[in-house]
């Protein structure tokens, strides 16, 4: 199904089983540890030998020598994989470092070795009895050191790395309100609770990956790449992912290395990584160093924006493409974005949840802050003022496919009562807590992904959804089931859902927050087939009959899906496939955060008392699991804002905090009450769901809610995240923390 | 190789085991209780808790062979599919979960965290250690050690309340 003009009324429409809050249909199975991740499939691979994956000890250089002779000599240990055994290896599209290295080296921890033994704990201890001789080189680890050296990159996922309209130079020298400042953000790690692990199997020529994935169809042609075999032998499988956050979008070295170790010990390995070796030998959101300028009249209307932001990757990487929501989000006739990357031999910099837009946001929402204070306009008015119905780079040919900004605003402000903040900060007290509100706009991109299904009903009138489709946690399962049976007229207890096998068609995967939309619409394709089969079959003409209650009905007349799909069932398959919608109109999704810190006066602590906000990301597939989604994203905006960070030690090239207890992620006692209002909204350009992406929205922005509600509070205005206690308490004097 | 005998689950299992097994990796690897979750394996994130003699552990950061005739609750004990404990069902109604990989670890912690506050343990943010009172903050102090990255917190704590009879805050 081609999706090249607006949807018109369709049965999604209908509301009875989509748009409804259902709990998770496979919430039984994960509640009692009966769900099976990837390393957990004794079932399908009862004699896998255990991996332990070693890597390098230098960022960058050469492996001089190996001896591996202790290690092969050590107890239980079947094999082990090196650059000099593993034959030749291509690599993957996706994957800008080698998955193994050696004789040269790319980045700390990327892996060089895989020790294959009987059990995990003879593979661990042999691993520490190799001797690597390492030939180190001086890299480049340092992003300011680097930025003067960064260079235009290509473009890719973002656009084009540069975009201007009018003149900004001019129209910001003329600006009766200036706003010029500098924001830094860290290197942050994805910290999904389940670690990056693959049991992988050989069967002669064929490979299975029993694995953690986002994308089923990537991970396949880039292990068919690698391993230089045909894409027709492998197969991957991944139901369950225990978190993701684009640090499983590709193929890493846990599935990699499983399948050379496979082949060379001849049975099945199981390779997790050690969770302190995530945040190096994986992949990770670069640091970002960003430039905003503001002119605006005196009422805080904007005339000329800019937004530049430096970041770093290895060479062959791509940017952090901060500066993307600054081409949409506010009005302005002169405006200028640039994104220019740096080379750095850190570990690989790539997505992490909302790339661009996270951190893009952190700064923007800030610098408007700092803008509303300057003009004396409250910061809500300030960006109900400035919003623009069109794409303000091109022009109002390009307007938006639906843009709930301002009701989001207006909305979330009544709803968290945001009338009782107080205008000049540091002027709220509890006892020795500093009180203050800071809000902020949420804008994340809409993207939409090709993505097929097939659908079959049985002689019961059973129905089974097939999508190589992912849940990272994202709710999948059910809003595939919804639209199923929201299809077919079928109650969701009637509908199975099998997801994340590459036998089954290839879907959009989990990612960018297309996944959701994207994946369900092209369930809605397979639906539509199916529903022509079934009326084919009842001899009904297809544009005349409605599906209820298990039923296929024309007039007076029906008949049982079951009846109609007879002992052999009766499946359908298409995909949906996206014309240029996107192109004519800008699609993105809106909300509105705000938040409420109280801040010590004595310690400088900062405690989230609330968060709250109202967003508009079109039809709300399932109101439960997209709240959840929403909250959680709030929950890593604040980790953003106050404690999550990378340190890199620019000497040696590595992220010295690289494990849970170092790199600080929320924790209950950091997250109080939160609020979410989701703003009706149907997006008829968006898919035939009208639904757009949510999974991403509620980061985008959160961070810089909480950095302006620091600010109402302390009268502090920091700009280098995370917000620390060491940062506030360097400019304490003279404020209200002093 | 060392004999350990565990009750597991009203169960008892006998077992032949590399000293250096964790309980996690005895869970595991060797009973193929995969319930437990490991997500760091050096005690930081909480995936792994079981309960042990009655109180919760990381099970990560200990050995097996150190627990030689102790009684394990793990995930499968604490119901099933088919037979929900109140608090797993109360997960699902509140959604208090997304990728599901420290759900069962949460909820072991929650159900021994709830004995703690019965048996009037303190914490951090008690503030009458005479009389330990049903608090969200308690709730979310003593719930601290188990890490939900998708962060589905305030709908954890709404579920355990829920479970407890304790109803919204």
């Amino acid at each position: 199904m081609k999706f090249d003009t607006p949807a018109t009324a369709n049965p999604i429409d209908r509301g009875r089983v989509v748009g409804i809050a259902h709990d998770r249909i496979e919430g039984a199975a994960k509640v009692t540890g009966t769900a099976p991740y990837a390393y957990e499939r004794h079932d399908a691979a009862p004699n896998a030998a255990y991996g332990w994956i070693v890597g390098s000890a230098i960022g960058k250089g050469r492996i001089a020598a190996m001896d591996l002779r202790a290690a092969e000599a050590a107890p239980g240990v079947l094999g082990i994989v090196t650059h000099q055994n593993a034959g030749p290896l291509g690599k993957g599209d996706m994957n800008t470092a080698h998955l193994l290295g050696g004789p040269a080296i790319e980045h700390y921890d990327q892996a060089v070795a895989l020790v294959i033994a009987d059990t995990l704990e003879n593979a661990r201890d042999a691993a520490r009895l190799l001797r690597i001789d390492y030939a180190p080189e001086q890299g480049r680890f340092d992003l300011a050191a680097e930025r003067d050296k960064a260079a235009v990159p290509r473009a890719g996922f973002g656009g084009s790395a540069d975009t201007s309209a009018g003149d900004f130079d001019s129209a910001f020298a003329q600006a009766a309100v200036k706003i010029d400042q500098s924001y830094t953000t860290p290197d942050q790690s994805h910290a999904m609770m389940e670690p990056h692990a693959t049991i992988a199997a050989w069967n002669g020529d064929r490979l299975t990956l029993w694995t953690s994935n986002q994308m089923v169809a990537w991970g396949v042609s880039d292990m068919a790449k690698t391993l230089k075999i045909p894409k027709e032998k492998i197969r991957l499988v991944t139901p369950y992912v225990g978190g993701g956050f684009g640090g499983k979008l590709f193929l890493r070295a846990d599935a990699l290395l499983a399948a050379l170790g496979a082949r060379a010990v001849g049975r099945p390995v199981k390779v997790a990584l050690a969770r302190p070796q995530i945040p190096n030998n994986t992949t990770h959101r670069s640091a970002t160093i960003q430039r905003i300028r503001i002119g605006a009249d005196k009422d805080g209307v904007i005339d000329a924006i800019a937004h530049e932001v430096w970041s770093g990757d290895l060479p062959g990487g791509s940017p952090e493409t901060a500066a993307q929501q600054t081409r949409l989000l506010y009005r302005g006739d002169h405006r200028r974005t640039a994104h220019r990357l740096a080379t750095l031999d850190l570990p690989e910099a790539n997505a992490m949840r909302a790339p661009g837009e996270a951190v893009g946001m952190l700064a923007l929402e800030v610098a408007m802050d700092e803008l509303a204070e300057a003009c004396g306009v409250d910061p809500v008015e300030l960006r109900i003022r400035n919003d623009v119905q069109y794409d303000p780079e091109a022009g109002p040919q390009r307007p938006f496919s639906s843009r709930k900004f301002v009701e989001c605003l207006r909305q979330g402000a009544a709803r968290f009562g945001w009338d009782k903040r107080q205008p000049e900060p540091g002027r709220r007290r509890e006892g020795r807590w500093l009180l203050g509100m800071g809000m902020a706009a949420a804008f994340r991109n809409n993207l939409v992904v090709a993505s097929g299904a097939r659908v079959g009903v049985d002689a019961k009138g059973h129905v089974t959804v097939e999508t190589d489709m992912t849940d990272i946690g994202t709710g999948s399962y059910t809003i595939i089931g919804q639209t199923a049976a929201e299809m077919l007229g079928v109650p969701l207890e009637a509908v199975t859902v099998r997801l994340g096998d590459s036998r089954f068609p290839v879907s959009s995967g989990s990612g960018g927050q297309f996944g959701g939309n994207s994946s369900t619409a092209g369930v809605y394709a397979a639906c539509v087939a199916l529903r022509a089969k079934l009326a084919e079959k009842a001899g009904f003409p297809a544009d005349e009959v409605t599906f209820d209650d298990g039923l296929l009905r024309m007039g007076n007349q029906s008949q049982a899906l079951g009846a109609l799909a007879g002992p052999d069932g009766l499946w359908a398959e298409d995909k949906i496939e996206f014309g240029d919608l996107t192109k004519r109109y800008a699609q993105a999704t809106f909300g509105a955060h705000f938040c409420e810190v109280a801040v010590d006066m004595d310690t400088a602590e900062v405690r989230i008392r609330r968060m709250g906000g109202a967003f508009a990301a079109g039809r709300i597939l399932n109101p439960k699991s997209a709240r959840s989604q929403v909250i959680g994203a709030m929950t890593m905006g604040a980790g953003a804002a106050l404690m999550e960070e990378l340190h890199v030690d620019t000497r040696f090239g590595f992220f010295v905090n690289h494990d849970m207890a170092e790199y600080l992620v929320p924790v209950h006692a950091d997250i109080p009450d939160q609020d979410v209002l989701f703003v009706e909204e149907l997006d008829d350009k968006s898919s035939p769901m009208k639904a757009k992406g949510v999974g991403e929205l509620g980061i985008c922005g959160a961070g810089a809610a909480v950095a302006n509600a620091i600010y109402n509070a302390t009268g502090i205005r920091l700009r280098d995240y995370p917000l620390t206690i060491d940062k506030l308490i360097a400019q304490a004097e003279g404020s209200a923390l002093a | 190789m060392n004999a350990v005998e565990l009750t597991v689950n009203g169960r008892e299992v006998h077992l032949q085991l590399d000293p250096r097994t964790s309980l996690l990796d005895a869970l595991r690897e060797h009973l193929h209780l995969t319930g437990t979750k490991k997500g760091c394996d050096h005690g930081q994130c909480g995936a792994c808790t079981v309960i042990v003699e009655g109180r919760r552990i990381n099970s990560c950061l200990t050995l097996a062979v150190m627990h030689d005739g102790d009684h394990v609750t793990t995930i499968e004990g604490i119901g099933t599919p088919e037979k929900l404990h109140p608090i797993q069902q109360a997960f699902i109604t509140h959604d208090g979960y997304q990728c599901g990989y420290c759900t069962p670890g949460q909820i072991c912690s929650a159900v021994a965290m709830l004995d703690e506050i019965a048996a009037g343990v303190p914490s951090h943010v008690t503030q009458d250690l005479d009389e330990v009172e049903f608090s969200d903050a308690e709730l979310r102090e003593r719930m601290s050690g188990n890490i939900c990255r998708c962060a589905a917190y305030p709908n954890i704590i709404a579920a355990i309340r829920d479970a407890a009879g304790k109803g919204k805050a």
